[in-house]
């Protein structure tokens, strides 16, 4: 069992009359890419803000890396990066100089400051850039300096608020594999994010937020089997005879329909990734398989599906 | 949940380490911020201007009037020629702008360029981070005017040929202290404006108005409110000075008045009493006007004026402080 980094118990935030956290529990372990995903205005940022000490819980507790926020705040911040929604910089200076402004802040001397930048912007790939003012970048460059700026105090965990949203695809992808990367160095990382589908391919477990509650949370495939019987959607061009191969498919364990799209296509949904099983089993129909594809279901899809539930059980409450 | 509970005994409050973690780091940030920017190059060609100008205008009429005067130096600060103010009646409008100029966006600044959020990110408590932006707004108007200050004191020294004495130098440089002080004050109250406005031009804006206020307004409201508070029905002398006392106490409220009245002790030794003769000249001064008194009794004439200016100060940062620990962070 890997050890956890972050622990709420009941954690709730109430702003005169707005709930913004309600009763939260949840657990972060170590080593995990953890993404807190909802709606606006359901509660993520406000949990960021109390797991960091930067606004006190109505009620409830938080635990990070076994402290409280709430009076360990400089221990908290001093392991935990942190890069906020729409994260500024001093627009004059150069991106070295915006981040030897944190790494004296966080108490770094100055020629430990200075490697460590230089290797933090190199890493970022903006090695070549680190001289010029930031008000030359652009938005996917900022939000590299974010991570080089939270890498400078060498974090355990890393908190990113929103970190794709106004990012191009591209940029978004590309930000992406940074923060695989930096789950390959065993930092644990925390995001949260409305983009579910841009964010689920990181993502090794997400928590689903509403309304300042956390309603679902597991790996996605968890949540897939349990919110979506037949999510998977998997498509075959295989030739043959048609009967055959349809009954042939309708009979592997899992699969919940077949259909025929023409052109020698099939699809098949199924509860999980059937590949293997249906390409067998085409084959074993004597079919000749010309290709194979999957679409895992969406977190899209899920959460759609969860807050259709959701909605209706508390209608048939008030009814 | 026992856990919770005895946790919240111990103290939800007692916060580890010190408020000013990262002090310093913030101090030099700042200052290196302010000294570079560009209102800073604007305040500087401005204050050149009328140290130069001001002293020109005072050296040219003391040759011609005073000639030999053992406070020859004081009078390079306050002499004027019309039509140009004295170099102090300058430096009491200047000051404020260049306060005011230095604090209005300390706080809403951060916010705006979402950088608040990443700052108060890092191992350091909010305290640090207001304090040291009080402290390098504090250092730079320290430094401008120790530069200033001394550039007339050079020019004077060139214009009017003689060195200063002993005693003028003490109240000079007990000018330039209180006139640092002074300025911290408007430092103090541009800040408090920087947290409750979100918008720099507010800030600027409400500054400006209170300093435009005390600096013009306050003395009327406050010789009509002590006619409303001491009326003056019969035209006792006790009435009238009943009546000047009142004013006197309110006019007191301005940070503007206080300052005048330090600088009328310090700059001009011949002054005996401060409030009631800036007010009424034509009350009895209690001496014979012309004769210096020694340093250490003009000191203890200003002495309420200079700690009230201190205690402004004070009390408009903890006002601040209180303000900003209170703000959510969030943009
Ligand atoms: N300072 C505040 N005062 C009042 N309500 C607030 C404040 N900050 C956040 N809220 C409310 O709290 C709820 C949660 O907000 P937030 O945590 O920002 O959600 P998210 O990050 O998921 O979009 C929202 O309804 C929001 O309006
Ligand atoms: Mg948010």
């Amino acid at each position: 069992m890997s050890n956890v980094v972050i622990e709420t118990h009941g954690l709730t935030k109430r702003y005169d009359e707005v709930i913004a956290v309600d009763n939260l529990d949840m657990t972060i372990r170590e080593g995990e890419v953890f993404g807190m995903l909802g709606p606006n205005g359901s509660g993520k940022t406000t949990t960021i803000l109390m797991m960091l000490g930067l606004t006190e819980p109505t009620a409830g507790q938080v635990r990070v890396l076994g402290l409280d926020p709430a009076r360990q705040p400089l221990s908290v911040k001093a392991r935990v990066g942190y890069i906020p929604d729409q994260v500024g910089f001093y627009d004059d200076l150069t991106a070295v100089e915006n981040l030897m402004y944190t790494a004296r802040l966080n108490g770094i001397p100055r020629k430990e400051a200075l490697s460590r930048i230089e290797i933090a912007l190199q890493r970022m790939g903006l090695g070549e850039v680190m001289s010029r003012p930031v008000k030359t970048y652009s938005r996917g460059m900022r939000q590299r300096l974010a991570v080089a700026d939270v890498l400078i105090k060498q974090p355990q965990m890393i908190i990113m608020d929103e970190p794709t949203q106004g990012l191009d695809p591209e940029g978004a992808h590309e930000f992406l594999n940074i923060i695989r990367h930096l789950k390959e160095e065993g930092i644990t990382v925390m995001l949260a994010s409305h983009l579910l589908h841009q964010v689920q391919a990181v993502c090794d477990r997400v928590g689903l937020f509403y309304q300042g509650k956390m309603g679902l949370s597991g790996t996605v495939d968890e949540l897939a089997r349990q919110y979506m019987k037949g999510g998977y959607r998997i498509e075959l061009e295989v030739l043959g005879d048609r009967q055959a191969l349809e009954k042939a498919l309708r009979q592997v364990h899992g699969v919940t329909d077949v259909a025929y799209l023409g052109k020698h296509r099939y699809e098949v949904r199924a509860q999980g990734d059937l590949r293997a099983e249906a390409a067998r089993a085409a084959v074993l129909a004597d079919g000749r398989l010309l290709s194979l594809n999957v679409e895992a279901p969406s977190l899209d899809d899920i959460y759609v599906r969860y807050f259709q539930e959701v909605e209706h059980d508390s209608s048939k409450q008030a009814a | 949940m026992t856990v919770a509970s005895k946790q919240l005994e111990s103290g939800r409050h007692t916060r580890e380490g010190s408020p000013w973690t990262g002090l310093w780091a913030v101090v030099f940030k700042e200052m290196a911020d302010l000294l570079t920017s560009t209102r800073m190059r604007i305040l500087e060609v401005l204050i050149l201007l009328t140290a130069i100008g001001a002293s020109y205008a005072a050296m040219t009429q003391i040759r011609q009037t005073i000639g030999r005067d053992v406070f020859l130096f004081l009078k390079l600060f306050t002499v004027s020629q019309a039509p140009i103010p004295s170099f102090v009646e300058f430096l009491s409008i200047l000051v404020p702008l260049i306060a005011i100029s230095l604090t209005f966006d300390a706080i809403n600044g951060e916010f705006n360029r979402r950088t608040m959020s990443r700052i108060l990110s890092q191992p350091i408590y909010r305290d640090a981070l207001l304090f040291g932006k009080f402290l390098a707004a504090f250092f730079t108007l320290a430094l401008v005017l120790t530069v200033i200050w001394l550039l007339i004191i050079g020019l004077g020294l060139i214009g009017l040929g003689v060195a200063p004495g002993g005693e003028t130098v003490a109240r000079l440089l007990l000018f330039l202290v209180a006139t640092i002080f002074y300025g911290g004050v408007w430092l103090a109250l541009a800040m408090v404006f920087s947290i409750t406005f979100r918008q720099p031009a507010t800030a600027a804006m409400a500054s400006l108005a209170t300093w435009l206020f005390f600096l013009i307004f306050w003395n009327i409201l406050a010789g009509l409110l002590a006619a409303i508070i001491s009326p003056v029905r019969l035209g006792l002398p006790q009435e009238v000075l009943h009546n000047a006392q009142t004013q006197i106490t309110l006019a007191r409220i301005s940070p503007t008045f206080l300052y005048g009245e330090i600088l009328s002790a310090l700059l001009n030794p011949a002054v005996r009493s401060v409030g009631l003769g800036l007010l009424l000249p034509f009350l009895p001064q209690g001496a014979i006007p012309g004769s210096a008194l020694p340093l250490d009794q003009s000191l203890l004439l200003i002495w309420p004026q200079f700690t009230g200016l201190i205690a402004a100060t004070i009390l408009l940062f903890a006002l601040g402080y209180v303000l900003f620990q209170r703000q959510e962070i969030r943009a």
